[in-house]
């Protein structure tokens, strides 16, 4: 693959060296800014997230940068939270997202009686199903991912993919050159390396 | 649906594995990244290193580490040791570490808990907790300094004060068991799993396949973390998945 002039949008958020490494397994690197100029310019945007939604949506407002994702016609690829900012909504802080998606995000609650002793995070490896975007492939179907995340996103017209905890949700999204993966791709072994190559290749 | 996460840990000082390690074909036994990309390769779920390093250098020996670590693998990986203050665990999230566990510096500063979970999230916060079944009752006193000190504080309601000052995982490995080899302690962690709402690794006591098992029935724990049983290939990651998986245990 061609080196591609890769943006890894940098805010306030926890470890998002880790998706740059996993572009460099790939031979591949992004540059990790907060620049609107090369953020517009890049062949690829990926919008990575650790971190609580209301604070970082109130710096990407601050910053601007809200706007210059919005604006994004390039492939977008947002992960873990920054999928949940893609939404409209969501109920951590109670806060406007990006409504690059018009789902809402809602958090997860433990059903009652809870006899499988369901834990809040759902934090591990699970599967990913119905694949529907240029994202994945057929191998791809069933594939197990790695998750950390309290609050998802309910299977709707953009699901992309779904995966089963507490509720069938959607654990992919995917509407014009906008991708979302509630998983994060750069941790999720040979599986997850496959699906940020054809994010790559798109 | 979610499944049981197998955990492999390793112990290391100045940045080599402690252990003579026998791992399959590996040369370099004494090199962890190697040792983790074969563990990742095999199927292991995430993997916890363990500084046990003394000295000030050791230490920025194991920043570097964690560093080559972060580039080369693509699992989760949980860091810790020595870890006593924020900009302990700053670096080491800034050299690509996922998570971090505190254990007896979390005892003696509780608050510790809640500044790591403000400032880099409760998934970045894992609590360890060693603890001895104390003689009469059902109750486990914590220990610190790998089982050397008793404290005050006991196991249950340890754990549920650091899920509510903002852990995000539990590690607990029982004393009692720990390098016995002859099971984890079921009973206490199927306490903590069914009164915490964070998940639970199991630590301490892998013998056999069939104590993994058991973790997962009776004890109801999240994830199974081991050292010396996959470090000296008496189980192979594999071979304990495929087993699992017979016993209709869901794995990756």
């Amino acid at each position: 693959m061609a080196k591609q002039n890769i943006v890894i949008i940098k805010y306030n958020a926890g470890n998002i060296r880790s998706v740059n490494n996993a572009l460099i397994r790939l031979n591949q690197e992004a540059e990790i800014t907060s620049d609107p100029e090369k953020i517009r310019g890049a062949d690829k945007v990926i919008f990575p997230g650790v971190g609580e939604a209301s604070t970082t949506m109130r710096f990407l407002n601050e910053s601007g940068l809200s706007e210059v994702i919005q604006s994004l016609r390039q492939p977008t690829l947002g992960i873990c939270l920054g999928m949940q900012l893609m939404g409209s909504h969501s109920e951590e802080g109670d806060v406007a997202c990006l409504n690059i998606f018009d789902e809402p995000i809602r958090k997860f609650i433990v059903p009652t009686p809870n006899a499988s002793n369901l834990k809040i995070p759902q934090m591990g490896w699970n599967r990913i199903f119905n694949l529907k975007s240029d994202l994945f492939d057929a191998s791809l179907e069933g594939q197990y991912v790695y998750f950390v995340h309290s609050y998802y996103v309910a299977a709707g017209s953009h699901t992309a993919a779904t995966t089963d905890y507490i509720l069938n949700y959607s654990s992919a999204l995917q509407r014009d050159n906008f991708f979302a993966t509630q998983f994060h791709p750069e941790k999720s072994g040979p599986v997850g390396q496959r699906i940020l190559e054809r994010f790559l290749n798109l | 649906m979610l499944a049981k996460r197998i955990i492999p840990c390793l112990d290391i000082k100045d940045g080599m594995t402690v252990k003579g390690i026998k791992f399959l074909e590996i040369k370099a036994v004494g090199d962890p990244v190697e040792l983790a990309a074969a563990y990742a390769e095999q199927g292991a779920d995430e993997l916890v290193f363990l500084d046990i390093t003394a000295s000030h250098e050791g230490r920025k020996t194991f920043v570097e580490l964690v560093h080559r670590i972060a580039l080369h693998i693509n699992i989760p990986f949980t860091v810790g040791g020595g870890i006593s203050e924020l900009k302990d665990a700053e670096a080491l999230l800034n050299a690509g570490a996922d998570k971090i566990s505190i254990n007896s510096s979390a005892v003696r500063n509780p608050q510790l808990i809640d500044d790591m979970a403000k400032n880099f999230g409760s998934q970045f916060v894992v609590v360890a907790i060693d603890a001895k079944k104390e003689a009469e009752g059902h109750d486990w006193a914590v220990t610190v300094n790998g089982g050397r000190i008793f404290t005050e504080k006991r196991l249950f309601t340890w754990a549920k004060e650091a899920e509510e000052r903002g852990a995000g995982e539990i590690l607990f490995t029982s004393m009692d068991h720990d390098g016995v080899k002859q099971g984890f302690a079921n009973k206490a962690l199927a306490t903590l799993s069914e009164s915490l709402s964070i998940p639970i690794i199991a630590s301490g006591g892998a013998g056999n396949m069939e104590h993994f098992r058991d973790a997962f029935v009776e004890g109801r724990a999240d994830a199974a973390l081991a050292a010396s049983v996959f470090h000296y290939n008496e189980i192979s990651v594999p071979q304990l998945k495929t087993y699992l998986r017979k016993e209709g245990i869901v794995v990756r």
